[in-house]
């Protein structure tokens, strides 16, 4: 992942003019990186609320 | 005057009791309140299920009594989950997802739930299929 970002950096950074083809390139892979944080960051929530969701469950019994 | 006395007395102690009935069913009411027969009968026999993000959802063939039973039950699923993600200071969508990982799990063999790739699926007697993210 790091290879192709500083790569593409080098690239937009030294053609100013016609730098655009260049920096689709560069777009295309920060985009799963973006996603996998995300994902961490859900995760992360998920088990924070776990225990309070089970407890919900429990004492709401009539619509679960 | 003692009838009065001996009334009035009775009317206080009955007036107490049925405070303490009060106070206990209304402690008791959360942990034992159960699913409305309809509901009960349609989650047994598989016409709804438990869906990934927290709310029931109809598996087969839609009817309006299906369709009714699974609104009503998942507003007022929708409201709890809005208080308690307050509380939590997480979104209703953070709280509404976390608590489909645990009604999935909560399912007994023979319920419908949805599998991560929107499938649904019967619950049999092993670990249901779940989100990775689920704890």
């Amino acid at each position: 992942m790091k290879i192709p970002i500083t790569f593409g950096r080098g690239v937009c950074v030294l053609p100013i003019a016609i730098g655009l083809a260049g920096c689709i390139t560069v777009n295309a892979p920060e985009e799963p990186i973006v996603i996998e944080l995300n994902v961490n960051i859900r995760q992360e929530v998920i088990y924070r609320l776990a225990e309070d969701a089970g407890t919900t469950i429990e004492e709401n019994a009539d619509i679960f | 005057m003692t009838m009065n006395r001996e009334n009035s007395k009775a009317f206080r102690h009955a007036v107490m009791a049925a405070i303490a009935a009060l106070a206990i069913t209304g402690m008791a009411s959360p942990a034992s309140a159960q699913r409305d027969p309809a509901y009960a009968e349609a989650r047994a026999s598989g016409q709804v299920g438990e869906k990934m993000d927290g709310y029931l959802g109809i598996v087969g063939a839609e009817t309006p009594a299906l369709r009714r039973i699974v609104n009503d039950i998942n507003i007022k699923r929708r409201a709890v989950y809005s208080k308690r993600a307050q509380a939590n200071n997480a979104t209703l969508e953070e709280y509404a997802l976390t608590a489909g990982c645990q009604a999935i799990l909560a399912t007994s063999p023979g319920e419908k739930y949805q599998a991560p790739d929107g499938s649904w699926k019967t619950r049999g007697s092993g670990a249901p299929l779940r989100d990775s993210r689920c704890p």
